[in-house]
């Protein structure tokens, strides 16, 4: 049995069904994302689990018990909002002891595991400081170690880094992960930033309209999407449209060229219209080994990334998008100019709705 | 532009000498006791007199117990107004208004149909329940106010995110209440507790009809005998109320202070 189990839930709001049918099984220790545009159900999952939110039916078991008739001060669980939630009325020492004060835990305890978590979070040195004398980040991590303090069986992170700048939420989302990964707390972070979800978790489960489409490790969900909200919703893909020759040997033709994809599908006619997608790291320029599959396109559109350049190209009434490294040295091609891609046929993922 | 301005300085000398003139006068009025020169002895004659010192404590006594039976009442109702019930908002607002267009006299007209010594409670029975009913009816007068400073202050934190963090840390509704809300509506309650004060100092209908010996009747009874001591006691009412606002003007301030601060 894992150790926390959510089983058939569903949620109404009136006639709105918000969750559907989610089922997951998640390990101790595990960090999970819940990776989803607004309005998909994740922070409604999120607070069923918190006790916020009753589901309309379904289980929700953490530990080998039934959480349903448990309220939320009841469940051990830590959680971590978008808008921190600190008390703004006390400091960030008495903030963090606030979990263990309630629990009537002895001064002495409450003293040394405030500053453990003071000192997890390097924020020692400002125990006596209310929320409002600090910047976001710092109060973010306040937050986490008032979560933390109480010691929770899981620990639930609603869009923790929204409110932050780039920078801060880079640097404070590689901090989460490693105190998670220190202290091995099973771990649900809400997100709608894929790179969050992808850089962070040991799964994620992508959700769309209350559904969770695909389930999996972040290489799974990137390289191998199951449908195609998961493709166009993880990443940029560039969709081509082709025409099956002969599924069961994974052949397929965009134009004149016939190609075989990594592994023969199913559910397809000889002639029958296919999207296939491609990711932009897969397509360049260049005639290098590996890449089998050269189509001439005309190029739309160059954009300057910094680090990369982006480049669109017209195949078949199809828009590739590519990036390329730049380098000072390095002409991009001209907007109306012809150029060649390159690619490998089995980087084409075929994608159903 | 020119023109704009000057016309705004007219309309405020106009409203500041109608308001001022009067204050000024009475002020002058009062000092005006020993013929020929100011003095303070129409001050010295009303803080000499035992009445003043009772009524003047029982308004106080009785100020105290309005403000805290009314936060006990407001702040509670207002936390849950938008908490859980968002919906009941535009009934709650409009009962709270209420006090404003019944006038007092029917609202104590009520009371003594509804709880005089022969119903079924009678609240007018004894002289303990009946200043339990004066305070109820300064509360109700005080609602309008009470329930708006709280509501605004309630506005300006993010009363169910916190209630949320704390109900994870394992808190129950009386710790959230008084450990992580209401420090944070102080601001609103104290705003709510100076009106409430200046409001109960001054009160003449409810206490008159209800026959308590508060500050508002006494004000009337010595106005309608004396000559200078009535100016000094004016002078005395004026200066609690602005008092109560200058104390809800910091208050406020400190408040907004610390909230430009997060």
């Amino acid at each position: 049995m894992a150790f926390l189990e959510l089983t058939n839930l569903q949620k109404f709001y009136g006639t709105t069904h918000v969750v559907r049918d989610f089922n997951m099984a998640i390990e101790k220790g595990e960090f999970i994302s819940f990776l989803g545009p607004s309005g998909c159900g994740k922070t409604t999952t999120l607070r069923m689990v918190a006790g916020f939110e009753t589901p309309s039916s379904g289980t929700i078991i953490i530990n080998g018990v039934d959480q349903s008739s448990l309220k939320p001060n009841q469940r051990n669980i830590g959680m971590v909002f978008q808008s921190y939630a600190l008390f703004p009325n006390m400091t960030v020492f008495d903030n963090v002891a606030f979990g263990l004060k309630i629990a009537n835990k002895p001064k002495t305890e409450i003293d040394a595991r405030v500053r453990e978590m003071l000192a997890l979070i390097r924020l020692d040195h400002l125990a006596d400081r209310y929320p409002y004398q600090m910047s976001g980040g710092q109060q973010q991590r306040v937050a986490l170690a008032r979560a933390l303090a109480v010691k929770p069986q899981v620990l639930l992170l609603d869009e923790p880094l929204s409110a932050l700048d780039a920078k801060i939420r880079i640097s404070l989302r590689e901090e989460i992960r490693a105190i998670q990964q220190q202290l091995g707390i099973t771990t649900i972070y809400v997100t709608h930033d894929q790179e969050e979800a992808l850089s962070m978790s040991d799964r994620i489960v992508v959700m769309n309209a209350g559904h969770a489409d695909q389930i999996g490790t972040p290489f799974e969900i990137y390289n191998n999407p199951a449908t195609r909200f998961v493709a166009s919703f993880v990443g940029t893909l560039s969709f081509l449209e082709a025409v099956v020759v002969d599924g069961s040997a994974g052949r397929v033709a965009i134009g004149p060229q016939q190609f075989t994809l990594r592994e023969p599908f199913t559910g397809y006619n000889a002639g029958d219209a296919i999207s296939l997608a491609l990711r932009p790291e897969s397509v360049s320029l260049l005639d290098t080994e590996g890449r089998d599959v050269t189509i001439p396109g005309e190029v739309v559109s160059v954009s300057f990334l910094g680090s990369v350049i982006r480049t669109k190209v017209i195949v078949n009434g199809s828009t590739i998008s590519f990036d390329m490294f730049n380098n000072p040295g390095f002409v991009p091609p001209a907007v109306g100019s012809t150029v060649d891609l390159r690619f490998a046929a089995s980087d084409l993922l075929i994608v159903r709705d | 532009m020119k023109a704009n301005r000057l016309g705004a300085w007219i309309a405020i000398a106009i409203g500041a000498i109608y308001f001022v003139v009067p204050l000024i006068g009475t002020l002058e009025f009062s000092l005006r006791m020993r013929r020929g020169e100011y003095s303070l002895d129409a001050y010295r004659s009303v803080f000499a007199d035992i009445q003043f010192r009772e009524t003047f404590g029982y308004s106080m006594l009785m100020a105290v117990a309005t403000i805290i039976f009314g936060m006990l009442l407001v702040v509670p109702t207002a936390y849950w107004v938008r908490l859980r019930l968002p919906q009941v908002r535009p009934i709650i607002e409009f009962i709270t208004l209420l006090p404003l267009v019944i006038p007092a006299i029917v609202i104590v007209f009520g009371y003594l149909r509804l709880y005089n010594s022969s119903s079924w409670i009678p609240f007018t029975a004894s002289r303990e329940a009946t200043n339990a009913l004066l305070m109820f009816a300064y509360m109700t007068l005080s609602l309008p106010y009470m329930y708006r400073a709280v509501d605004t202050a309630m506005r300006a934190i993010d009363v169910a995110t916190l209630t949320e963090a704390a109900e994870s840390l394992g808190a129950k509704w009386p710790t959230i209440l008084f450990r992580c809300i209401f420090p944070n509506v102080m601001s609103g309650v104290l705003s709510g507790a100076f009106i409430t004060f200046a409001i109960v100092m001054g009160e003449f209908t409810m206490a008159a009809l209800l026959n308590r010996p508060a500050f508002g009747p006494y004000l009337q009874l010595v106005g309608a005998n004396k000559a200078y001591e009535p100016s000094a006691l004016a002078v005395i009412a004026f200066s609690i109320t602005w008092i109560s606002m200058g104390l809800i003007q910091l208050v406020s301030r400190f408040n907004r202070a610390a909230t430009a601060k997060v």
